[in-house]
């Protein structure tokens, strides 16, 4: 018999405990594995009015079904997701330690960095099949795909590089030396600058696509490890864990405007760990994963005022909407779930349970 | 004034540039440790400690390429009889105002005394005393290591959590045993553990390799255990490495052995892989074709602080960093988790504490539920309100 543990074990109850059972224990006993079907939580109280509330959104307005992806990081498994049924369809093995994901424009493949395989794997969206690999050097963990398609940027944590990739031709054609730990990668809405942070460095390096040099290095807090660009490339953000600040950086005049710091009741500041950020396409709202702060901070991203803290799964990573943006998904790596909010109502509406330490996410664009 | 404006501006955006390279020279001033282990794989190698202070020196150096600055380690091995003076005088007329201190708490304050009039700063990367942060704390002296009663705390807090409440405690009979048993009484006070009855540990002299060892050993444990009171775990206080590492599996009752064998705290192990941790084992192991133990990667971090500080700065100068270091924008990675910062009033790294079995990390302290107004990591340790530390 195989035992599931979908939540980790605790004698003493966690602290950020506090919505009924969301979150209690629960032993899944299976054969094989079962993580296509979504498993109750023990309890209920709670969920039940969720569903009743998601299912009467439905109703109200038809909401497409897309395709997300989730990575696992310890269940080395993709998890793909049916966002209007809110549940797992299906799970795919993949190369051992799977985190960074992107897909690409049309959405026939996933790009799957599997770090400790040393690669990037091609996974087939149709067929969900692994078609092959793409050459990174070792242990890759995020990348950023250009803007045609053609290039995919990954930073190589061992060596201090972030290597350029021809997904056509399948090779290596360069690598910028960076800093130390390279980490986060992003690259501007026009596909000119690209940007990658380096973790130990504590720099965001602004690196021009056409020459492949770097144009310049702005120091940011301790452990900068995500940037996003705003859709119209006005801004960029860079999250730094450590420091538990977001840094918003002026691409054109290559400057740092001002950081975002954090405050949450009764958190300690060591916990708020900002991770994952996304911008609504009108630019005009912010998200930011936390991690082990547990929460999603909701920003004006005109004002940089926090406007609000969602409480989702435990140490959530990364995030992604669906391209109606009606919903947003976190991945929430210590709850192996993936915690679904409204937008329009600033609710966590559902917790969807995927595989081993959910790390990446991202939805299909159609 | 303009210009002024202009260069304050420069800060704010982008990382300070300096026009000619800024050269931080760094001493890694180190005692010989004892090589007489229970275990053979903790006898220290010949670049212990070195090592990670030239593994950090290489991490700075790469962000150093964007802010014009090198960083180098210059290494001052004591051996037996070596004069600490002669030694630190070397450094110090090579430039070196920073001293990475691998050294006993005798030699580092002497250290301290002897570098004060250069206006050199030192990081203490191994001596663990209470004292070094309290009734003996200098201004010119920043601790990395943790101390003996951040340690315990660590362990205590786990066990609590346990419920493993009821304790055997055995200790070494040297003095530096007897201050670890402290520890372990004080906190097993703070925190609400019961030492049943505690035993001395005789060390009768001889060394620790011979052939056959363990047929005497799995004899000699039971008896040292028998008769105990009821007890939950056993606690050991052997700094000295005489009977630590010899206790679990042998004792007497079957219970776990923690403190000096078994569960034992500690700020790192080659096994610790979360929070990127594995990123740096890995770099170490592949240059150093060894593992990083607590020594090595204390004078990493070392090594990494002083860069923070120069490369936020733009500066070489120990007072300018020391400043940046001890002020309120200063916290550090250190793959644990969370950020470390210095307490300000005795200059200890708030950080941290693995339990370590020796192949794994079985948890990570401060744990849940143990509060603080201030930080959680000032669980671990004596407290500012308990502080007896005035520094100059």
């Amino acid at each position: 018999m195989h035992i599931e543990v979908t939540n980790a074990p605790s004698p003493t109850l966690p602290r950020w405990r506090g919505r009924g059972s969301r979150f209690g224990l629960s032993f899944v006993f299976a054969k094989g594995r079962s993580l296509a079907s979504p498993l109750p939580r023990s309890g209920g109280g709670t969920g039940r009015g969720l569903w009743v509330a998601a299912l009467l959104a439905t109703l109200i307005a038809p909401a497409h079904a897309y395709k997300a992806y989730v990575s696992n990081e310890k269940g080395n498994s993709i998890t793909v997701l049916d966002t209007e049924k809110m549940e797992a369809t299906s799970t795919v093995k993949v190369g051992r330690r799977p985190r960074g994901i992107a897909l690409n424009k049309d959405g026939s493949e996933l790009y799957i960095c599997a770090g400790d395989d040393d690669a990037i794997q091609v996974l087939d969206t149709k067929t969900l099949k692994v078609t092959g690999k793409l050459p990174s050097g070792p242990d890759p963990e995020l990348l950023a795909l250009s803007p045609d398609g053609d290039v995919i940027y990954v930073s190589n944590e061992n060596d201090n590089l972030v290597t350029l990739i021809d997904v056509k031709k399948k090779e290596m054609i360069g690598d910028i030396p960076v800093g130390v730990e390279p980490e986060g990668m992003a690259i501007s809405p026009d596909g000119k600058l690209l940007v990658n942070t380096s973790e130990t460095t504590n720099m965001a390096h602004l690196i021009d696509t056409q020459s492949k040099e770097i144009v310049a290095n702005i120091l940011v807090d301790g452990r900068p490890r995500f940037a996003e660009f705003k859709k119209d490339g006005s801004e960029l953000w860079v999250s730094s864990e450590v420091g538990g600040t977001v840094a918003i950086i002026d691409p054109a005049k290559r400057e740092l405007k001002q950081k975002i710091s954090f405050d949450i009741p009764a958190m300690s500041k060591e916990a708020i760990q900002p991770i994952g950020i996304s911008f609504t396409r009108d630019g005009k709202r912010a998200f930011v994963a936390l991690g082990p702060a547990n929460r999603i901070a909701v920003i004006d991203a005109e004002t940089k005022k926090v406007e609000k803290y969602l409480l989702v799964g435990q140490r959530v990573w990364h995030l992604a909407f669906t391209p109606d943006e009606k919903y947003l998904l976190t991945a929430n790596g210590v709850s192996n779930d993936v915690s679904v909010i409204d937008v329009a109502s600033l609710k966590v509406v559902k917790s969807i349970p995927v595989g081993a330490f959910p790390w990446g996410v991202v939805v299909a664009p159609q | 004034m303009k210009s002024l404006v202009a260069a304050f501006c420069l800060v704010l955006s982008a990382a300070p540039v300096a026009a000619e390279t800024v050269n931080v020279k760094v001493g890694v001033l180190r005692e010989a440790h004892a090589r007489e282990t229970l275990s053979i794989l903790d006898i220290p190698a010949a670049d212990d400690t070195l090592a990670g202070a030239l593994t950090g020196a290489a991490d700075n150096n790469t962000t150093g390429k964007f802010t014009n600055q090198t960083f180098e380690a210059i290494d001052a091995k004591l051996e037996d009889g070596d004069d600490l003076v002669a030694a630190l005088d070397a450094l110090l007329d090579k430039g070196a105002l920073f001293i990475i201190a691998d050294l006993s708490p005798e030699r580092l304050l002497a250290a301290s005394e002897r570098a004060k009039p250069k206006g050199a700063v030192l990081f203490n990367v191994s001596a663990t005393d209470d004292r070094l942060r309290e009734a003996d704390c200098r201004a010119n002296v920043i601790h990395v290591a943790p101390t003996r009663s951040m340690l315990a705390d660590a362990l205590t807090q786990y066990l609590i959590w346990k419920q493993w409440r009821r304790w055997l405690l055995i200790k070494g009979s040297h003095p530096k045993d007897e201050l670890l048993a402290q520890a372990f009484r004080n906190s097993a006070k703070k925190f609400g553990a019961k030492i049943v009855e505690e035993r001395v540990y005789e060390d009768t002299g001889g060394g620790r390799r011979s052939d056959s060892g363990s047929v005497q050993t799995q004899r000699q444990i039971p008896v040292l255990t028998q008769n105990a009171p009821a007890y939950d775990a056993l606690i050991a206080a052997d700094e000295s490495e005489v009977f630590g590492g010899y206790l679990p599996y042998r004792t007497w009752d079957p219970r776990p052995v923690a403190g000096s064998g078994g569960l034992t705290p500690t700020s790192w192990d080659p096994s610790h892989e979360q929070w990127g941790a594995l990123q740096l084992q890995n770099r170490f192991t592949q240059t150093f074709r060894r593992l990083m133990n607590a020594r090595d990667n204390a004078a990493w971090l070392a090594m990494r602080m002083i860069g923070e500080a120069a490369t936020r700065t733009g500066s070489n100068d120990p007072e300018k960093l020391g400043l940046y270091l001890l002020g309120k924008d200063f916290s550090i990675a250190a793959f644990k988790g969370v950020r470390l910062t210095l307490r300000p009033w005795n200059q200890q790294l708030r950080q941290p504490i693995l339990l370590s079995d020796g192949r794994m990390i079985v948890s990570v302290s401060p744990q849940e539920g143990f509060l603080h107004q201030t930080s959680e990591l000032d669980t671990l340790g004596v407290d500012q309100p308990e502080t007896k530390c005035t520094l100059k």
